[in-house]
């Protein structure tokens, strides 16, 4: 009836996922009492639940991906203190097999719903406003694209309580993970939570590769479109791309360990080493999906912070596009070690470190941009700043493990784990944290908090560098990553620095909470009347702040890049109002559509986890159903009437909430 | 997930047809949205084939000691499901004319020829599966059979899930008539339909003529 779940599957002898679960749970309780005490439920299922647009499901995915962040951050807390702790005998806190699944955790819950998450609501809430677009092309598609991310939120949470999650690495590499020796439901958990958000993103790449190639304003050619929206663009042709492989891996795994089948089992045929191959062909891509649009964000912000047109437009175009077509070959310098000998070693080595021209090329181009111009030393800019010292430590030291004679040293090394944490978070998560900071005002029509913001800021620089210099240095002497426990003392010290750090960057997201509550408390005072807060460049400050639900009352005709600037050239601060005035806008209607999917899409994933296959019919079907609905629906949308448009529009520009 | 992504298309696509603007372009109309996000689909899943069929390449010799594609494949059971599938492509051809001209009877006429050729390749697969099964060559016997059931088995999954999208297509014309959206999701079925015959010329190549040569 039940499958394989039984009451050992609740952790009650494991006391820290007992009470972490139970805290959860607790907490999820007392949130939805207070939502329908407070009668909320109404304004939640309408303004958000169901909603179709673009900005509000940018906002839900930015949220969502922070409250992730502080799930895989405490993972990363537990991680160092155990490393700091646990030298020549000590065991420290977290025996192996809790370990294991600690960084595990970390790893999948950092890429696929903080990193990713976060750069999918920016693309979300910023490309149609940038593009001058009303929507994106599939505006209820994106909301199930969200949902569905959120579902497998739910099921790597789930976890926590109801089994395990794996053991087996953020890659999940066979035959670790085959059924042989990860016979318990963990590596199932993963596979089902990340095919599930696979999905997701793949619904959303073809999205916005229909919103960016087919739905742009009038006169938006390529070459005037903003860089942000160029960077969106490559990283949704990468997802295109680049998530049917790993859809088609992960299914493969799956067949092993659900039907029996011998793709990458040690045994009758199996290739273990085929799924290397098979992963890092949508790995490195990957990699790329998360730190162009952040390239696009610094683009955006070093631009209008330096008032200056972004120095060598083009060539940041060519680069980015080739850095979009070098990622897919050169995913092999992920297993050097694996022997495929030294001609295909030499190949993918010099490809690695010809991806670092188009990077230089962008660094220069930021720097460019910057020199003879006014800097105004914001958050963003700060974020943007901290990014390019930081990044360009990370590309060297990537460089180096390019030349496969030293990555034979260096690999699976703490020098690998410092490689690629500097990139990510140097790169991805400052750029979210520079996009958020800049655009902020936009979503919800008041400005954050410069002085905290400042204070998350150095927080996370300087504790970044405490984290993660030292395990530079420990990879260098020999310390292997994913150590629950070592015998070399000597290595203590630099563990303990590292821990130091690591609460040095608690304190940046303690910082980062405390300005949003303080800005939220005092945002009378911080409203943008104007809708323009830092004297943008791009079209998504022509319109009100909080952009209306229609985005453009009327859509832009654009002559040039950074449109809004040669706007303002003009003595224009807003698009031009035609003799005939406002017209009624058709826009479409909310659809529950994303949710219940999500709904029956989380029964079904928890079925197959728990092999409970009477009730994954029932989710499938539910799935189905759900989908013949709207087939069935004969909504056209709703049309906001010109009156209604002209209203709006003049409350907006008084900064009275519209 | 093909078809419900598919069906999930058109009403969701809003058109900006009458779009202001005196610069050069605009917002495409919607029905070219539409096909576009499905040839993007289209796209996506023919990389999801690719890189089966790249696993299939890499373990096609690999038998374990069992059977290989020389002892299992029956051509002429194979060029029956061609036939089958191809004509099925041409009868999904003359569905898109007559149902452009607006004639149910006609339609409904193409559609079900469409669904019984459909219908008897996914039979003669299945037979084929059973068989090498019940022969003890079934997809957990080696990793050559695990990457051939998987690659043919998911291009029959592809097949399922088109049959069972030309039924509610048809459902929808006879409760709804010939609207927009419903030509519209028409089309990316085609779409989806040709694309399959596509994938199963790659198959028919690179699984049973090469297996057997």
């Amino acid at each position: 009836m039940l499958g394989k779940l039984t009451w050992d599957a609740i952790p009650f002898n494991d006391p820290i996922p007992f009470f972490t679960g139970i805290g959860i749970i607790v907490g999820m309780i007392s949130i939805l009492s207070l939502v329908t005490i407070k009668r909320w439920w109404p304004y939640l299922w309408n303004e958000w639940i169901t909603t179709v647009d673009h900005k509000k499901l940018g906002v839900m995915y930015v949220l969502l991906s922070l409250v992730m962040l502080l799930r895989g951050f405490v993972d990363a807390l537990m991680m160092r203190s155990q490393q700091a702790i646990a030298a020549g005998g000590a065991q420290g806190f977290l025996p192996p097999e809790h370990y294991d699944q600690v960084f595990s955790a970390h790893g999948t819950i950092m890429i696929f719903f903080v990193a990713m998450t976060f750069m999918i609501g920016l693309i979300n809430f910023i490309v149609p406003l940038q593009l001058g677009e009303r929507d994106v092309a599939f505006p209820v598609l994106n909301s199930t694209s969200f949902w569905l991310t959120a579902s497998a939120v739910l099921l790597i949470n789930m976890s926590l309580f109801i089994g395990v999650f794996s053991r087996a690495t953020w890659l999940a590499y066979p035959p670790l993970s085959e059924l042989q020796y990860s016979p318990d439901t963990g590596v199932d958990y993963y596979l089902w939570a990340l095919q599930i958000s696979g999905v997701g993103t793949l619904l959303t790449g073809i999205n916005f590769l229909a919103t960016i190639l087919k739905m742009r304003a009038p006169g938006m050619n390529y070459f005037r479109m903003p860089i942000f929206c160029w960077t969106a663009l490559a990283s949704s042709l990468l997802i295109v791309a680049a998530f049917p492989i790993s859809t088609a891996t992960w299914g493969m795994l799956l067949l092993d360990r659900y039907a029996g089948m011998h793709f990458f089992t040690n045994d009758m045929g199996g290739n273990p080493m085929m799924y290397m191959n098979l992963i890092w062909a949508w790995g490195h891509p990957e990699v790329y999906i998360l730190v162009l649009p952040a390239f696009g964000v610094f683009s955006e912000v070093i631009a209008t912070f330096s008032g200056k047109p972004l120095f060598g437009y083009r060539s940041m175009v060519v680069a980015t596009l080739a850095i979009c077509i070098l990622s897919f070959i050169v995913w092999l310098h992920h297993f050097f070690t694996m022997g495929a000998g030294a001609d295909v070693n030499g190949f993918f080595g010099i490809m690695t470190m010809i991806i670092a021209v188009p990077t230089g090329v962008k660094v220069f181009n930021w720097l460019f941009t910057m020199y003879g111009g006014q800097v105004r030393m914001t958050v963003p800019m700060l974020w943007s700043i901290g990014f390019i010292i930081t990044f360009v430590i990370g590309g060297m030291t990537g460089v180096l493990l390019a030349v496969p004679p030293a990555d034979f040293m260096l690999h699976n090394s703490l020098f690998l784990v410092a490689h690629f944490h500097n990139v990510i978070i140097g790169g991805v998560l400052f750029g979210a944290f520079a996009g958020y900071n800049y655009w902020f005002p936009k979503a919800f029509g008041f400005t954050l908090d410069e002085r905290l913001g400042k204070a998350s800021f150095w927080c996370w620089l300087i504790g970044f560098y405490l984290a993660f210099v030292p395990l530079y240095i420990l990879g260098f002497k020999g310390a292997t990553r994913r150590m629950q426990h070592y015998d070399n003392t000597d290595w203590q010290p630099l563990m303990l620095v590292a821990a130091f750090g690591a609460f040095v960057i608690l304190c940046g997201i303690g910082f980062i909470i405390l300005q949003l509550v303080w800005s939220i408390y005092t945002r009378e005072k911080r409203r943008d009347l104007t809708g323009d807060p830092w004297n943008g460049r791009t079209l998504e400050w022509a319109v009100p702040s909080p952009a209306p639900a229609y985005n453009f009352a009327i859509l832009p005709d654009i002559e040039t890049t950074d449109a809004f600037s040669e706007m303002k050239k003009h003595d224009q601060t807003s698009i031009p109002v035609p003799p005939g005035g406002y017209q009624p806008i058709h826009m479409p209607r909310n659809s529950a559509n994303g949710f219940f999917t999500a709904f029956f899409t989380v029964v079904f994933g928890f079925s197959m986890i728990w092999h409970i296959w009477w009730l994954a019919i029932v989710g499938f079907a539910g799935i189905f159903i759900t989908y013949l609905a709207l087939a069935w629906r004969s909504d056209e949308g709703y049309e906001i009437p010109a009156a209604e448009v002209a209203r709006m529009e003049a409350a907006g520009r008084k900064g009275v909430k519209a | 997930m093909s078809t419900a992504a598919a069906k999930g298309l058109p009403d969701e696509a809003h058109g900006h047809d009458g779009a202001a603007g005196h610069g050069s372009g605009g917002p495409a109309n919607t029905r070219t949205v539409v096909s576009y996000g499905f040839w993007l689909f289209i796209l996506s899943d023919i990389v999801l084939f690719s890189a089966v069929f790249a696993t299939y390449a890499v373990l096609s010799g690999r038998t374990a000691g069992g059977p290989s594609g020389k002892d299992l494949f029956d051509l002429r059971n194979v060029a029956i499901e061609t036939g089958c599938l191809l004509l099925s492509s041409f009868t999904c051809g003359i569905m898109s004319l007559v149902s452009d001209a607006k004639r149910p009877m006609q339609t409904y006429l193409a559609a079900a020829v469409t669904f019984a050729l459909g219908a008897a390749f996914l039979y003669l697969e299945l037979n084929e599966f059973i068989d090498m099964a019940d022969h003890g060559a079934g997809p957990d016997r080696s990793a050559f059979l695990s990457a051939f059931f998987t690659l043919v088995g998911l291009h029959g999954t592809h097949v399922t899930f088109g049959l069972i999208w030309l039924v509610v297509m048809m459902a929808q014309i006879a409760t709804r008539g010939f609207r927009p959206t419903t030509m519209w999701r028409l089309h990316c079925f085609a779409l989806f339909w040709h694309a399959l015959d596509i994938i199963w010329i790659a198959v028919f190549t690179i699984v049973y003529l090469m297996g057997v040569l």
